[in-house]
């Protein structure tokens, strides 16, 4: 298990976003936390990254406690729903940023942005500011920037929940091709089940801070574990999607 | 915001209305949108400038006219009368004493107004909404209670009178006094400019920053000022203009002492009580003259921001 999360807990404020969270994820997996609005997946995930700290429970990564480590120690990249792009940098200045704040040289800062400038297909679009891109654009950088110091583990946070329906699926495709090139642990979080299904090869749907089932989406559509994942999944809808999939 | 913007205009080219930039608020920033214009009928232009002549007429009669008296009666007895008043002996020192204030208050406002802001907008506690009621405790109190308060707190009868005398600290009816009263009447100019734009601004930006090994003084450096550059200046500048006019806190404490603990507002008073109105009204084209200034920095800045 490449990250491993121990009967985690976590209250804001007396609401229960994380209640006994236990579950693992294996090295150059790509899982999706499923679930509604609510339900504590972005919370999980902010955790992973060092964001908030559990009030209980051990968070491990590659076999090693990273409770009491900064997240910026942990060997992580995170892209945030919005993007959270440095509004004020351009482009190519948002993805060396982790670079620059790890004081690598000027020529080493200069080959890794081309690198990943050519990676999203954006050479020549490096000198634009956030505001000047579309919000497909926007994500690439994101993924671009989160990628550049060379992490371990990729989180992304609602990744497609800015995007227009019409580009999505588009973006969901570049995205799990691109983290299968890369070849990166990854996590993300979404609220839309065909989302995960398609992207995510293995699911963990949560349901009011608890984890309701973890497995592939074959095993959740065919053998869905409690009421809630019942409820939760549109099988038919799996397998509508699974067709068009193999078509 | 973007998506907004697409469909007014979209709006507008299928129905041919016309979409004019307006600041809705009025804080030169956050809510400038394009808004539809008012259908073209005649009513509403007749109201339209209705108002607009009631605006005009009101300016003129509080502001422009005033304006007109000051410059008038400081020149009222020609022109070498008024550079007498101006270089008097007494007129210089309270211009540097006003100076000196309003740097320190400008100066002080703008560190707080950042620390306060920024604790404000980055980060949730239990109270957040009280210390905001409570930084804007001058913009509610009576000037002259704030300079009671700094009498009764550290004057020879106060609080830390003994504690003050004991250690030969003068505070009270002197230069300490009139910076401290100034400072607590603007404070929270800077703080108030701040707050919209750095809440507005969220806290992901800096979160990244910080995944990627940023520290703090890197991240308000970096990612934070940019931000907010506009907006600060823009405080700092009200904060300016109302520090160099301040009356009644600062003459509570000051005690009017002449080419001591005066400021150009107290001198212009004292003036006046003399008489001595053309002097009066010549100091006063000072501040005038300043406060035009400010202005068109303001202005700028304004212009600037909405770039």
């Amino acid at each position: 298990m490449y990250v491993e999360m121990k009967q985690i807990n976590k209250t804001f404020d007396g609401f229960l976003a994380s209640n006994n969270v236990s579950f693992g994820i294996e090295k150059g997996h790509l899982a999706a936390l499923l679930g509604p609005s609510g339900s504590g997946k972005t919370t999980i995930l902010r955790m992973i990254a060092g964001l908030d700290k559990p009030d209980s429970g051990d968070i491990l990564i590659n076999g090693v406690k990273v409770n009491n480590l900064p997240g910026s120690k942990r060997g992580i990249g995170f892209v945030f729903q919005n993007y959270a792009l440095f509004r004020y940098m351009t482009v190519a200045d948002n993805i060396a940023f982790g670079l620059k704040v790890q004081k690598k040289s000027k020529a080493e800062i200069k080959s890794r942005v081309e690198e990943l400038l050519e990676l999203i297909s954006m050479q020549e679009l490096g000198k634009r500011y956030p505001h000047q891109l579309s919000g497909g654009q926007r994500q690439r950088v994101a993924f671009a920037r989160a990628l550049a110091p060379n992490p371990q583990l990729l989180l992304l946070d609602e990744p497609f929940a800015a995007i227009d329906a019409k580009v999505r699926r588009e973006l969901r495709t570049w995205l799990k091709e691109m983290i299968e090139r890369v070849g990166i642990t990854s996590i993300f979080v979404t609220h839309d089940q065909e989302e995960a299904m398609e992207v995510a090869d293995t699911i963990i749907i949560t349901n009011q801070g608890s984890i309701e089932q973890i497995g592939t989406p074959e095993e959740i559509c065919k053998n869905p574990k409690t009421d809630f994942v019942k409820d939760f999944i549109d099988t038919r809808r799996y397998e509508a999607l699974k067709q068009l999939m193999n078509e | 915001m973007e998506t907004y913007e697409k469909g007014m205009e979209k709006l507008a080219m299928s129905e041919k209305i016309r979409t004019y930039q307006q600041d809705i608020v009025g804080d030169g920033i956050e809510s400038i949108q394009k808004v539809k214009e008012p259908h073209g009928d005649n009513s509403g232009r007749a109201v339209k400038y209705a108002l607009i002549a009631v605006s005009v007429l009101f300016l003129f009669v509080m502001l422009v006219l005033p304006l007109i008296v000051v410059i008038v009666n400081a020149l009222r007895d020609g022109w070498a009368v008024y550079i007498r008043s101006v270089r008097d002996e007494y007129t210089v020192k309270a211009f540097w004493l006003t100076v000196l204030a309003t740097v320190a208050a400008a100066t002080v406002n703008t560190f707080f107004g950042i620390f306060a802001a920024y604790l404000i907008s980055k980060f949730y506690f239990r109270g957040r909404q009280l210390l905001v009621t409570l930084i804007d405790i001058p913009f509610s109190i009576s000037p002259v209670i704030a300079g009671l308060i700094f009498i009764l707190t550290f004057g020879n009868v106060g609080w830390m009178g003994d504690f003050l005398k004991a250690h030969g600290i003068k505070i009270v009816f002197a230069v300490p006094g009139v910076i401290l009263a100034t400072i607590f009447v603007t404070f929270p100019f800077v703080f108030r400019e701040l707050l919209p734009v750095m809440s507005a601004q969220g806290k992901d930006e800096e979160e990244a920053a910080g995944l990627m090994g940023a520290r703090g003084f890197t991240i308000f450096r970096r990612i934070t000022l940019p931000h907010i550059k506009w907006a600060l200046l823009y405080g700092v500048i009200l904060c300016t203009a109302r520090a160099m006019g301040e009356f009644g806190a600062v003459s509570v404490i000051s005690g009017h002492l002449r080419g001591k603990t005066n400021t150009l507002p107290l001198h212009v008073e004292i003036l006046y009580n003399e008489f001595n109105t053309t002097a009066a009204f010549a100091v006063s084209s000072i501040l005038v003259i300043l406060a035009v200034l400010i202005l068109i920095a303001r202005n700028i800045v304004e212009w600037k921001q909405k770039k």
